[in-house]
């Protein structure tokens, strides 16, 4: 049904005409090298009874095949990405605890024993001397293939992120973009998030603290290993941060709802952080210290 | 002077003002009359070239091929005027729309494809189709198109919106125009270009024949 052979065929080509179901999956699977006079050939081969006949059969395939289509692309990009960004940290932070256990136990035995996953890395690479160090080097080699899992998973999702959240993924990295996604529970879900919560994901534990009335309210969540809120000074981190969760809050609504590129957003971003940090920019030389960008849009700087 | 409009568009009054229309199912809550609805050069590239006189060649009736069709609301209005009309957008949320207002137009054919891959859906593409429209915002516009010069008849007319900030936002639009009308060149003649002002910014709209 799908396979190449048919590369210079149409999509009714071995499909009924009467299943539907068979010819959205052939428009969904299907390519050809060039494109031909497809009316005319499904009438000739008797898939259908004239033109109109040929375009009624093709609007019911090609409705059904991009309803499914869209659903399922829709249904795997961010969750796949929610999944497996919680399954990189938990395999951090597994990692983390096993390697603490074997710089303990290796510290018992060598005087040199050095701690950490590069740590447990090293000893994963030495042959075993000993029943004792049978069982060290084996825990040790755990950790490094729990690593090794988490290398990969980041680069997963390095690759995947920008693929189902592009303006997202260019102004916080893709590891933030798919932590945010992450956070919010889908792409869906953080798209319908205003500004203000965006700043604050990740810090829920703070947020209750200050709204049970025994903190200050939190200025950033997990948006803070963002270098615009890291690499700005601590007085104007709010601004910075404000500033970011705004510009993030819109990227995802775009990615979400329209899923073009729109690299505008990145200049405006870069722009609005350099006029809070004080920083002279080329195309405006209204960045006084202070100044926090009053042409607040939607969800931005104002306040 | 103005080229004549298309069959099935017409200028009407909505509010006082007169706007382009054609007649269909209204899509996104736009102004109806009598069972026109307004075609909004402002949401619209292609309503814009339109609105401002470019010579489409359109007649009314062309089979037509749209790529970068978004939630539809162009390309709504193009299958409204226009004969079998295909529409290929990449991103899945905006073709949940997109598939809804082909629900209620038989003659439009939704497709979820990338128009960078012309050979996942030449299957389903008829050859020589009169209109090819190129409104994807991606950075490689100009390419999308040549890539695309296969369906389009040898008297056929591409229409392109050139968006300057989706190849580099820093450059200055001119040149983006320059380089990109350089690209088209390699398989179009090039019959006018004009920017969108006031209704789109720092877009070029082109009208080109294949050679």
């Amino acid at each position: 049904m799908t396979d190449d052979a048919h590369a210079d065929a149409g999509w009714f080509e071995g499909v009924g005409p009467d299943d539907p179901e068979a010819g959205a999956a052939r428009i969904r699977e299907g390519r050809a090298d060039a494109p031909a006079d497809w009316p005319e050939q499904a009438v000739e081969s008797g898939f259908a009874d004239d033109e109109t006949d040929y375009y009624a059969k093709l609007h019911d395939a090609a409705v059904r095949a991009s309803r499914e289509a869209a659903a399922e692309r829709e249904q795997a990009g961010d969750q796949q990405l929610v999944h497996a960004i919680r399954a990189m940290d938990d395999l951090d932070a597994q990692a983390n605890e096993l390697a603490e256990r074997v710089a303990e136990w290796a510290g018992s035995r060598y005087p040199d024993a050095g701690t950490g996953i590069e740590y447990a890395r090293e000893l994963a690479g030495r042959d075993p001397a000993s029943p004792v160090e049978e069982r060290l080097v084996s825990l040790a080699r755990r950790v490094a293939d729990l690593a090794d899992e988490s290398d990969a998973l980041r680069a997963f999702v390095e690759r995947e992120t920008p693929e189902v959240a592009p303006n997202l993924s260019a102004l916080a990295g893709p590891i933030l973009a798919a932590r945010l996604i992450s956070l919010a529970g889908g792409l869906d879900a953080l798209s319908k998030q205003p500004a203000g919560t965006v700043q604050v994901l990740g810090a829920e534990d703070s947020l209750f603290a200050h709204l049970k009335g025994h903190a200050s309210s939190p200025k950033h969540g997990v948006i803070f290993t963002h270098e615009y809120v890291r690499g700005t000074r601590p007085e104007k981190r709010g601004s910075a941060a404000r500033t970011l969760s705004g510009k993030l809050a819109i990227a995802a609504r775009v990615d979400y709802y329209s899923g073009d590129r729109k690299p505008e957003l990145d200049a405006e971003l870069r722009k609005r952080i350099d006029r809070i940090r004080g920083v002279e920019t080329d195309h405006d030389n209204e960045g006084s210290d202070g100044d926090e960008g009053s042409d607040g849009d939607e969800g931005g700087a104002g306040e | 002077m103005t080229p004549d409009l298309p069959d099935g568009v017409e200028r009407r009054t909505f509010d006082g003002r007169e706007r382009l229309a054609t007649r269909g199912d209204p899509v996104y809550g736009e102004p109806t009359d009598e069972g026109w609805r307004v075609w909004d050069a402002g949401r619209s590239k292609l309503g814009a070239m339109v609105e401002l006189g470019l010579d489409t060649g359109l007649a009314g009736g062309e089979t037509a091929l749209y790529l970068g069709a978004a939630s539809g609301t162009t390309v709504s209005h193009v299958a409204d005027f226009g004969g079998p009309t295909y529409a290929v957008e990449f991103a899945p949320r905006p073709v949940r729309d997109l598939v809804g207002v082909a629900e209620d137009r038989p003659n439009l054919f939704p497709l979820l494809k990338d128009a960078r891959k012309p050979e996942t859906y030449a299957h389903v593409v008829e050859s020589d189709v009169d209109l090819l429209v190129q409104d994807v915002a991606t950075r490689g516009q100009a390419r999308v198109a040549v890539r695309n010069r296969e369906f389009l008849a040898d008297d056929g007319r591409l229409l392109a919106a050139i968006k300057a900030r989706s190849e580099d936002v820093t450059r200055d639009p001119d040149d983006v125009f320059a380089d990109a009308l350089a690209d088209l060149e390699e398989s179009y003649e090039v019959l006018e270009t004009e920017r969108l002002e006031p209704y789109h910014d720092d877009h070029l709209g082109v009208v080109a024949r294949p050679l």
